[in-house]
């Protein structure tokens, strides 16, 4: 090293978004990590303030900044750092991190890039250039050409030859991409690929063959190797993070393995990459030919799913390379005594399966292909690929109990389900042998090589001869032992034994099945991910377990000296890194407490499911029948199901049948809170208010029920036939039109549908108690009125706008109910305000989304206080209040529509934001601006689009407008908006909305770029019909132009830019407030 | 669920350990040395490698058989997919058995080939307690029956001259190069043949005790190959006046540890040995370390690595020898296999620093 490195910077990834998610989170928190055990100083920008990340005692510094070139340049000036990392924060920080080079920013402060050089980034990220040094060192591409323009795309598919498949460049995940089979398609596509990027290219397509990626390590010293390969189960043409992936290859000879390998070390030697890389490929499914297809020269999902797969921490170790180690200078992490320099054998299978959580939006296409949707990822672990796929399956979380053994399917065409793969598509497989296709048939639709389809077909095939026998005590435990290698559950044995719905019956068979085989003695392993396949010993703690096994790798202390924490699963909409950290600090609490903590969890783009976070760590499912084995073999002191999410929660009241010891609130105060009747009984007798609701089974008896309590009201049916669950309705005509056309109503699915308060504010009340004693709390407010789902809010904390009075009622309400239902933990009450009275929405007895928000502004940690309490240990209450604090945190949402083909960018009370944002400022609209240019929000410069819906949006827009008009602005307003804005004398230029063809027309604005902000404010609450204002909310997005639907955020945003110039944001680290 | 219904069938270690399986090889009951391999893939190169003659294999990745079995293709009196003409474990131990397989190239499943080379194997077994268990106790005497386990008695291969067992009995000429090599066949690996072949070579194939010193050659390889080294007196009796010449001297594994025998080195038997994929070596005096293919059982110990001789590679794990080279003469060898075939292929320069080596010392 020519400089010595004393200070360090570190680009998180901000807010998680599809394509950029929680992966970054584990990749940022192993970097710093290795940096601080050289004693280097670290400074962390990330504005998501829900990550371990940005936690305390992680890194040294820590900015809740926008991840832009204009804030990391001032916290550089600041801070003036020796190095900088770019690698660790997705696209995000890669792309901010070029710019500051390019613009001689990192130059003009001397910081310097560690790790692989600015000039092999550029290179790889530069698919021409890319191309071209491959091509001299003799390594195949796929065969692409670059265009600037929509003629250029379409001469270049020309040379080609369809069918091709272009791509924007420098983006993530593949936005902007699409297969075109013809010139017609192109056409279609092209410009919206133009919108993301200047430079787009047309490549040959390969759909068909088989996509295998590597996990390359290089250090200074031009040591190098593959840590992971890993197979997509799906073929070339479905984006690796949208496939089902195995790892290692299954399907491949050692000739094409190690060929691959060799050519990914080639490239990461020749591009001279310092730390990690990811080299994807097609490879021919017919001969050895192959393609590159891409390289990231940074951390990745992928890498992240190659650390847990593998447990070689490849951020951690990549961190290192960064300050100069060679890769055989550092010992393998999980032996303690082996070189890093190795490649980990494994001696198992591991399966990654994307979650989509499609159903939440409008008007999204459900196909998969060479963009990405998925919001979250499961990783199962086995030791066959049958066990392995049907453990991932029910890992997933959508009602699926593995391959078979599922709910009936819709009624679609199989054919089509097959083609045109969508979410379900796996599913769709088990049908197709239901019906009798066989594997050639199903590979001629899907492209699936035949080696996963004969692997699909045994576990169709065991259940098909299962389905002859009528209890368990008839199979021969053989036949039991396969099934359960084979990967089926206690649950999918009784459905397909006992074929009964009834809820209560299945879970008394499922008892009897697992008390029968624990007498035969089937019964699950487990197994040490050790890296060495057993070669040399290693005290490892990274467990999972199999059927394919006779003994278990470690042993048993049984001393109730460990305490269970059960982690979040899969992340998906609602349920994300917030309670990873959580998770996290539970584990840490528990440790400091002098527990072992066990940690149990699936999900791989997680810091919990780090070995090296807990003292022992399940790698498995979030199951009662996974659970229950790991509570006997544990027996420890307790399980803790409240710093997890949902997921642990609902398995409370199960877990507390098998006498399982459970941490904090008892499971029937979870089961008061959970069940809507039993709450609402609990509110009526504490006479605390809440809005009037009632669960319905007949439309004649709901339209009595709106006569009753009057619209709007909101409607949630349990069966859903399109579209979301929820929904608001504002007359009968849209009452009838939802229950008739989304929902079906009837005795078996009745429709609770509760009076929906307009113009009301929501505050959300995050406490810990103990015994049913308040220890510590936080307010926060909503800054969109109820409506929007809490998730999606933009919430001030502590709160601006309460009265005191209000706070006050609050406050004796929370106490009522900790009381009530004699809380031990951490809970979370939403509540409804207008006019001082109080009325509550609901209330979950864990860990809440707003909770690491709130713990951070605060300082003070929620999670550390209640997992003290569960624990039995006495805490004091902490000093500081919210009505102390000199700053405020606004926590603001992070869409990812533009990912969403065709979805309906709109808040509703469904929530539809995949990631968020804390940031902190002196005042609230210095909290709101950072925060809102944290996800995405760009200071208008040229012309806001105002579309406002009703009278009552347009007046609380009024003053907004009129600032936009006294400072310059050019306000375009669509017909209704304009003549409002006229009338009170501010100055617009009308124009046309959509359907209607004459110039100026909002869309035309939008693609001219013109508009540099889009406010659209829908009228109707319900209307989910095409519209004019799905248009122009739609195309903002495909556009990339800023969006705001909500008009009191429209205001506020607008406030904050009027008040606050980018220069007036303070630059202050998290620990200067 | 498997199509075919498999027998059951035993595996009875010498610490009386027994394991059931599913039989789905050749239903005969055998004897042999029982080893693990931590490979993920290269099933059909090593159950080919001649170096595993009398070993019953223990694959320690659970899902084997995926790929199937390629046809036995011949281009140039050397198998295109296979590392010698036969399969040459003993028995096969393995997890999960892939009956279905699927690969462009495969003609049969794996138990198809194991039935028609007449070796046992079974599947259903858990590989990773045995492979713990071979770890702590070492590699020891084993046996596969399918009857009862008295059937047989427990046999120590290594007490037997393996290398014969596998070495050629005539000497067969590849390729018409000028450059010469002699190629002393302890049971060659097909790849390093055609390694060799890469370059302007002739090689001549010879049996392990043939007299090379007869051959007019520019370079000498010496193969690897099975057993305890010790066992080849003919060829380390050869090998000791061929390092009083000047012409280069390259060993591969068996070749390593009988070179470093001839020098006056001392080889033993490791309690387990290296098979696997991801051997890491350092070389000596350099930054540079390697990921090396491995299939060994005995090592050179490097405390006894003689006067005007260096150790040349170390692995990083155990710190063992894995290669050595002569201070002034073209004589190197190196324990693990540069030709990989299975595995990685990082230190295929090796071929070509022993070309470049015989044409420097030709000019002379």
């Amino acid at each position: 090293m020519q400089k010595e490195i004393k200070k360090v910077l570190v680009l998180g990834s901000g807010a998680l978004k599809i394509g950029e998610a929680g992966e970054f989170d584990y990749s940022g928190s192993q970097a710093l990590k290795a940096l601080k055990e050289e004693g280097i100083k670290t400074v962390l920008i990330n504005p998501n303030i829900a990550t371990v990340q940005t936690s305390e005692g992680v890194a040294d510094r820590i900015y809740f900044l926008p991840v832009t070139p204009f804030f990391v340049e001032q916290v550089i000036k600041k801070e003036k750092p020796d190095g900088i990392l770019l690698s660790f924060g997705g696209q995000t920080a890669l792309n901010c991190g070029l710019e500051l080079f390019n613009n001689g920013i990192l130059d003009q402060h001397d910081v310097k890039v560690l790790g692989t050089p600015v000039r092999a980034i550029q290179e790889t990220e530069d698919r021409q250039l890319f191309s071209e040094m491959l091509d001299e060192i003799g390594i195949k591409t796929a065969r692409s050409l670059s265009a600037t323009s929509p003629e250029e795309a379409i001469q270049a598919a020309e040379k080609i030859g369809y069918p091709i498949i272009i791509r924007a460049a420098y983006t993530l995940g593949g936005q902007g991409s699409g297969f075109c089979h013809t010139q017609e398609e192109l056409i279609q596509k092209i410009h919206q690929a133009f919108s993301y990027s200047p430079q787009v290219l047309v490549e040959e397509s390969l759909r068909g063959w088989k996509e295998i990626e590597y996990e390359v390590v290089r250090d200074q010293y031009d040591n190098c190797i593959t840590v992971c390969n890993m197979e997509n189960f799906d073929p070339l043409g479905i984006h690796t993070g949208e496939s089902i992936v195995v790892a290692p290859s299954q399907t491949l000879t050692n000739r094409e393995y190690h060929k691959l390998r060799q050519i990914s070390i080639d490239i990461v030697k020749r591009v001279g990459i310092i730390g990690e890389c990811n080299v994807q490929y097609a490879l021919d499914p017919q001969s050895e030919d192959y393609r590159v297809i891409e390289v990231n020269a940074r951390l990745s999902r992928s890498s992240a799913l190659a650390s847990k797969a593998t447990g070689y921490p490849l951020a951690f170790v990549a961190a290192k390379l960064a300050l100069g180690y060679g890769l055989h200078e550092l010992k393998n992490d999980i032996t303690k005594t082996t070189s890093a320099f190795f490649e980990p054998a494994l001696d198992y299978l591991v399966v990654k399966i994307p979650r989509w959580d499609l159903s939440k939006f409008h008007g999204v296409s459900r196909e998969i292909g060479s963009s990405m949707k998925s919001v979250g990822e499961v990783m199962a672990i086995g030791r066959s690929f049958e066990e392995c796929i049907q453990k991932g399956l029910r890992m997933i979380g959508l009602g699926m109990h593995g391959f078979v053994a599922n709910h009936e399917l819709p009624e679609n065409k199989l054919e089509d389900e097959l083609n045109n793969p969508k979410d379900t598509r796996v599913f769709w497989i088990a049908k197709a042998f239901d019906q009798g296709w066989t594997i050639e048939e199903i590979y001629n639709a899907t492209k699936i090589d035949p080696w996963f389809l004969s692997k699909l077909k045994n576990i169709h095939q065991l259940k098909q001869k299962l389905i002859d026998f009528r209890s368990i005590e008839a199979l021969d435990n053989e036949f039991l032992l396969d099934l359960k290698k084979a990967g089926f559950s206690d649950f999918q044995l009784a459905r397909i034994l006992y074929d009964e719905d009834d809820h209560e019956t299945i879970e008394q068979r499922i008892r009897e099945i697992r008390i029968y085989r624990q007498a035969q003695q089937i019964v699950p392993y487990a197994k040490q991910i050790d890296t060495l396949a057993a070669e040399h010993p290693a005290l490892t703690n990274y467990l999972y377990f199999t059927y394919h096994g006779d003994s278990h790798d470690i042993i048993f202390e049984k001393d109730k000296r460990s305490v269970i924490v059960l982690g979040s699963g899969a992340y998906r909409i609602g349920s994300s890194v917030e309670f990873d950290w959580s998770a996290v600090n539970a584990i840490k609490t528990v440790e400091q407490s002098g527990y072992r903590s066990v940690m149990v969890n699936f999900n791989p783009e997680t810091v919990s499911t780090d070995y090296d976070s807990c003292n022992r760590l399940y790698f498995d499912e979030l199951s009662l029948e996974r659970v229950l084995d790991i509570v006997a073999l544990e027996d420890p002191k307790g399980v803790i199901v409240s710093t997890g999410g949902q997921i642990p929660n609902t398995l409370a009241m199960r877990l507390q049948a098998y006498n399982v010891p459970l941490l904090g609130t008892s499971a029937d105060s979870i089961d008061m809170a959970e069940n809507r009747h039993k709450f609402s009984a609990l509110l009526d007798s504490l006479n605390i208010d809440q809005p009037a609701w009632k669960e319905l089974s007949s439309i004649e008896d709901i339209e009595k029920f709106t006569t009753e309590v009057g619209f709007p009201v909101l409607v949630r049916p349990s069966y859903v036939l399109s579209g979301a669950a929820m929904n608001i309705v504002s007359n009968q005509k849209e009452l009838r039109h939802f229950l008739e056309l989304a929902t079906q109503v009837s005795k078996q699915y009745p429709v609770v549908v509760s009076k929906f308060l307009t113009d009301t504010k929501e505050i959300e009340f995050d406490a810990v108690a103990d015994r049913g004693e308040i220890i510590a709390y936080a307010l926060s407010e909503h800054i969109e009125f109820a409506g929007v789902h809490s998730g999606d809010a933009t919430i001030m904390f502590p709160p601006q706008k309460v009265y005191v009075e209000t706070i006050r009622r609050i406050k004796r309400i929370s106490r009522q109910i900790a009381q009530a239902l004699n809380i031990s933990g951490p809970f979370n009450i939403q509540f409804l305000a207008r006019d001082n009275n109080v009325k509550v929405i609901e209330c979950n007895l864990r860990a809440s989304r707003s909770l690491p928000f709130v713990s951070k502004i605060l300082k003070t940690n929620f999670i550390t206080i209640a997992t003290k309490i569960m624990l039995g240990e006495k805490v004091e209450k902490p000093f500081k209040s919210l009505f102390e604090l000199e700053y405020i945190g606004v926590k603001a949402p992070q869409f990812s529509f533009s990912r969403l083909s065709k979805a309906d960018p709109i808040l509703g009370v469904d929530m539809a934001s995949t990631g968020e944002v804390g940031c902190i400022g002196d005042d609230y609209y210095e909290a709101i601006l950072k925060s809102m240019l944290a996800v995405g929000f760009k200071i208008p410069e040229k012309g806001v689009l105002i579309s406002s819906g009703t009278m009552r949006d347009k007046i609380e827009l009024l003053n907004s407008a009129k600032w936009l008009a006294d400072h310059n602005f050019r306000i375009y307003a669509t017909r209704g908006s304009h003549l409002f804005l006229k009338e009170n004398g501010i100055a617009s230029s009308l124009v046309n909305w959509p359907d209607v063809k004459m110039y100026p027309n909002a869309l035309d604005l939008i693609k001219e770029k013109k508009i540099d902000l889009v406010i659209n404010i829908h009228k109707n609450l319900s209307s989910k019909e095409l519209s004019n204002d799905y248009t122009i909310r739609r195309a903002a997005v495909d556009f990339n132009i800023p969006l705001i639907s909500n008009a009191r955020l429209a205001s506020a945003f607008i406030y904050s830019i009027g008040i606050y110039k980018l220069e007036d944001l303070k630059i202050k680290a998290w620990d200067e407030y | 669920m498997k199509d075919q219904t498999y027998p059951d069938a035993k595996l009875v270690l010498a610490d009386g350990t027994q394991i059931r399986g599913k039989s789905f090889g050749y239903p005969s009951s055998i004897s042999g040395e029982i080893v693990f391999n931590t490979a993920m893939t290269g099933y059909p190169e090593s159950l080919t490698d001649p170096s595993y003659k009398g070993q019953i294999l223990v694959l320690t990745y659970p899902s084997i058989g995926n790929y199937g079995v390629p046809a036995d293709l011949i281009n140039d009196k050397l198998h295109l997919f296979f590392e010698s003409e036969h399969i040459h474990i003993s028995g096969l131990i393995i997890a999960d058995y892939s009956e279905d397989y699927n690969h462009w190239n495969a003609v049969k499943s794996l138990g198809e080939w194991l039935r028609e080379e007449k070796i046992p194997a079974l599947f259903g077994v858990d590989t990773r307690s045995l492979t713990k268990l071979i770890r702590e106790k070492g590699s020891m005497p084993a046996k596969i029956v399918h009857g009862s386990i008295d059937e047989i008695p427990f046999k120590d291969p290594n007490k037997r001259n393996l290398v014969d067992e596998v070495s050629t009995k005539e000497v067969i000429q590849y390729g018409s190069g000028k450059i010469k090599i002699a190629l002393v066949d302890c049971g060659v690996k097909n790849n390093i043949i055609r390694s060799l072949l890469k370059f302007d070579t002739t090689i001549l194939r010879v049996p392990w005790d043939y007299d090379f010193r007869m051959l007019d050659y520019d370079g000498l390889f010496i193969s690897n190959g099975p057993g305890n080294p010790e066992k080849c007196e003919a060829t380390i009796k050869h090998l000791q006046s061929a390092l009083e010449n000047e012409q280069p001297i390259f060993g591969i594994c068996l070749g390593h540890q009988l070179l470093s025998l001839a020098a006056g080195a001392i080889t033993y038997k490791l309690k387990f040995g290296h098979r696997s994929h991801n051997q890491p070596v350092l070389m000596h005096g350099t930054q540079k370390a390697y990921l090396t293919s491995q299939n060994h059982g005995y090592a050179v110990s490097e405390d006894s690595i003689p006067q005007k001789w260096e150790s040349w590679f170390t692995n990083l794990n155990d710190h063992t020898n894995e290669g050595i080279r002569h201070q002034t003469k073209p004589f190197f060898s190196t324990q693990f296999h540069p030709e990989a075939s299975s595995g990685p292929t990082d230190t295929a320069f090796l071929f070509n620093t022993f070309i470049q080596t015989i044409e420097q010392c030709k000019k002379k």
